[in-house]
């Protein structure tokens, strides 16, 4: 099978399209999922579509290794923000005995 | 002795009856016989001091005065310094009159042993006694108008005082506050001339003011100025002597003991007004003295005709005391110095006589009263006395000879001055023109013949009106009839002038030799030299005139009263109007109460309404205003203002109602609008 053409070889688009396309999802479940930890996972997702792009753009672009460091940096942050973030939806469960972003809505009075 | 020895002694008799009052005052009803033996003596020893004075000023020519500075005012724009001085002056007007004033005096406070014993307040009685003393010879010996002043209030208040002694009865205060209202009228007169005087001289000073106006030195520079002076000044006199028309007090003040009428009210006090016009005489100008002989007589004559009907023994005497004194006012109107001033002196001692008897007579009337349990009877009317003579022998005596005395027939010492007065009004009529004042004089010394021999006629003689009580009637005891005995002494010729036809050549007339006018001469009274030559030309036939109308007025008392040749009724009835208004004493209370009293009530209640309505009226209408825009305002304010920010409210609650629904709390919501908010703005700042 023959590949169209723009499909034939990898470029910067292709990488940005799937970051978008990772993005999105990633938006996706932030957005949608009533499971807090779905929402971290999607959170997850968005930080791995940025840091495609910063890989994408330090391949592609004029970022030269700016972007690897940063990419880096982003994973290591991810992991940070994971243990903080599991540690507050920790404190949630214990405080409403549930995971539910829709019962977590007290700001609202 | 030295004549500075004069002003120690002068200040010896001021203070000795002030030292007599503090001591009763505070310590009466402590002493023995509640003191009346300690105001008695020292008043006794002040009337001993009195005569030494008299003798040894009569002795010396030169008049003494002596002051100090009390107080001094420094500084005042347009004067400098004012200094006011206090001071006393002894000449032989003040001499004169001091032993006058400690004379009667001593034989009131004598007589009121007698007459006050058992009164609730004996020693208070006795202490304002000591009062009145002082007072009035403070008036006497003082050198300056200040205190001339201050003393002359004094007086008005002491004769205030007495006259309430008996002030449970209302008569006596109303007349007590009579006598001070009516008083504090020609006061307010006399205070405005002294200041006319003391704000152009700046100085109280007798003899300073004396000697500023004969170096021309006139108020104002104005001759119309001390005319006005020296007749407010007179207005004093008005008050304190009973001139019309300030009359109406005297008459209403017999409610006090008659001691005290007898002491203030016919002898001293109402004299005050003639000495301290004799004091003042050299400022008064000829229009000022015109109008002084004119109230004079005017007084003279209204007071006579009412005196005439009148029932009241004191009543009478005290018409009479009223008609009297306007015959001084009028002697001195008309330049006859020295003969007003002679009367003030011979009058003191028989009308103080006069009232003594009259209290004689009152006393033993109600003690004749209280043996027969009678409290109906009025013991000072004359109709329910009469033959009183036979009880009364010492009494009915004396009271004869200062009746005597007071018609002006010969031999009395009422005679020498009234005949003199007489002498003096024609000729000053003779000379001026003014033939009304010898006219009035002569007319009102016959019609004082005639009711004072009625009060004596209808007192003594006669039949009494209740034969019973006749021998319940005794004569008065000695503390009391003594004085009486001094008095009508004193009311013989001997005293005052060797021979009775002529006082000129009296002591008494000799050393009041009338004093130089200092009023410039345009305006100036005929001068002494001149009157005096007038009065040699009608001399003789002023003395054939009033000896036949004083005896004419006598005799005809005599057959209306004890002849029964006429009947008094019936001319009563005859003279009609004349006689109704006579005995209601021409109206004048009547008069007063209706113009002044009234009118002064209709002011008040006047200014009460406008008050009530003009002033409360324009304060509570300010006040419905104010409310009315308040309500107004307040109105706008709730409808207007609050409905604007009410509105304001409303929409953005209402906004906030409906935009809260927004905010759901729910993050991943705010997140979505967050996005779509991005994209939006993405999509339009990549598209434009």
């Amino acid at each position: 099978m023959v590949l169209p053409e723009w499909l034939a070889e990898p470029g910067l688009n292709h990488f940005l399209v799937v970051s978008a396309i990772l993005f999105s999802l990633g938006l996706l479940a932030v957005i949608s999922r009533r499971n807090i930890i779905m929402v971290l996972m999607g959170i997850e997702l968005i930080l791995n579509s940025a840091n495609l792009n910063f890989v994408a753009f330090s391949r592609y672009g004029l970022l030269s290794i700016d972007g690897h460091m940063i990419a880096l940096f982003v994973i290591i942050i991810a992991a940070a923000e994971a243990a903080v973030a599991l540690a507050i939806v920790l404190n949630i469960y214990n405080r409403f005995g549930s995971v539910d972003v829709e019962q977590i809505s007290e700001l609202k009075d | 002795m030295a004549l500075e020895t004069l002003i120690q002694l002068s200040l010896a008799t001021l203070f000795l009856p002030l030292a007599g009052f503090l001591l009763l005052i505070f310590f009466g009803k402590r002493l023995q016989r509640q003191g009346d033996w300690l105001g008695t003596a020292f008043v006794s020893v002040a009337f001993a001091i009195s005569l030494v004075i008299l003798f040894a000023k009569l002795a010396v020519p030169e008049t003494v005065s002596a002051g100090f500075t009390w107080a001094t005012f420094g500084g005042i724009p347009g004067i400098g310094e004012v200094n006011v001085e206090l001071g006393i002056l002894i000449d032989n007007l003040s001499a004169i009159m001091l032993v006058v004033v400690m004379l009667i005096s001593m034989l009131v406070h004598f007589f009121s042993m007698g007459y006050l014993e058992g009164d609730v307040r004996y020693s208070r009685y006795f202490a304002y006694l000591g009062l009145f003393t002082f007072s009035m010879i403070g008036i006497v010996i003082t050198h300056n108008l200040l205190m001339m002043y201050i003393f002359w209030e004094l007086v008005g208040l002491s004769s205030y005082l007495l006259i309430g002694h008996w002030y449970e009865k209302k008569s006596a205060s109303n007349a007590a506050m009579k006598a001070f209202i009516v008083n504090r009228i020609g006061d307010a007169g006399m205070f405005i001339g002294i200041m006319i005087i003391f704000v152009h001289f700046s100085t109280f000073s007798f003899d300073a003011i004396f000697g500023a106006i004969s170096a021309g030195n006139l108020p104002f520079e104005s001759q119309a100025w001390l005319t006005a002076a020296g007749i407010l000044i007179f207005c004093g006199a008005i008050g304190k002597s009973a001139q019309f028309p300030l009359h109406v007090w005297l008459p209403d003040a017999m409610e006090g003991p008659t001691p005290v009428s007898a002491l203030i009210h016919a002898a001293t006090m109402v004299a005050a007004g003639v000495f301290m016009v004799a004091r003042l005489f050299p400022i008064f100008t000829a229009d000022a003295l015109l109008v002084i002989a004119y109230i004079g007589a005017v007084t003279a004559l209204l007071a006579a005709t009412i005196a005439i009907t009148q029932y009241d023994i004191k009543k009478v005497l005290a018409w009479s005391t009223i008609s009297q004194l306007g015959y001084m006012i009028m002697a001195l109107g008309v330049g006859a110095y020295a003969a007003g001033f002679m009367h003030l002196v011979t009058h003191a001692a028989f009308k103080a006589g006069l009232f003594l008897g009259s209290g004689a007579v009152i006393y033993a009337m109600h003690a004749a009263l209280h043996k027969q349990h009678d409290h109906d009877t009025d013991a000072q009317d004359i109709r329910n006395m009469g033959g009183l003579k036979s009880r009364l022998p010492v009494t009915y005596w004396t009271f004869l000879i200062f009746t005597l005395a007071i018609s002006g027939i010969p031999l009395t010492s009422g005679f020498l001055s009234k005949d003199e007065i007489l002498a003096g009004t024609l000729a000053f009529s003779t000379l001026s023109g003014h033939w009304l004042l010898p006219l009035i004089a002569f007319t009102v010394a016959g019609m004082t013949a005639f009711y004072m021999f009625r009060l004596f006629i209808l007192t003594f003689h006669g039949e009494h009106d209740r034969p019973e009580r006749l021998p319940l009637i005794n004569e008065v005891p000695g503390v009391m009839s003594i004085p009486l005995i001094v008095l009508a002494t004193l009311s013989i010729f001997v005293f005052y002038s060797f021979n009775p036809f002529g006082a000129s050549s009296g002591w008494l007339f000799q050393a009041l030799e009338r004093p130089l006018s200092v009023v410039p001469e345009a305006v100036a009274p005929a001068t002494w030299p001149v009157l005096y030559e007038a009065i040699s030309r009608v001399h003789t036939l002023v003395m054939i005139l009033s000896i036949v109308i004083a005896v004419a007025g006598l005799a005809f008392a005599w057959l209306v009263y004890h002849k029964k040749a006429f009947s008094a009724d019936k001319m009563a009835a005859a003279m009609g109007p004349l006689y109704r208004g006579s005995s209601n004493k021409w109206y004048f209370d009547e008069m007063y109460e209706a113009v002044f009293v009234n009118g002064t009530l209709a002011l008040t209640r006047i200014s009460n309404w406008f008050d009530a309505r003009i002033i409360d009226g324009i304060v509570n209408g300010a006040g419905s205003v104010t409310q009315g825009v308040s309500r107004i305002s307040g109105w706008i304010d709730n409808t207007f203002i609050d409905g604007l920010v009410n509105y304001l409210a409303n929409i953005t609650g209402t906004i906030g109602m409906r935009l809260r629904k927004i905010q759901t709390g729910n993050i991943q919501t705010y997140l979505v609008f967050a996005v779509f908010g991005f994209l939006i703005i993405t999509i339009v700042l990549l598209t434009f």
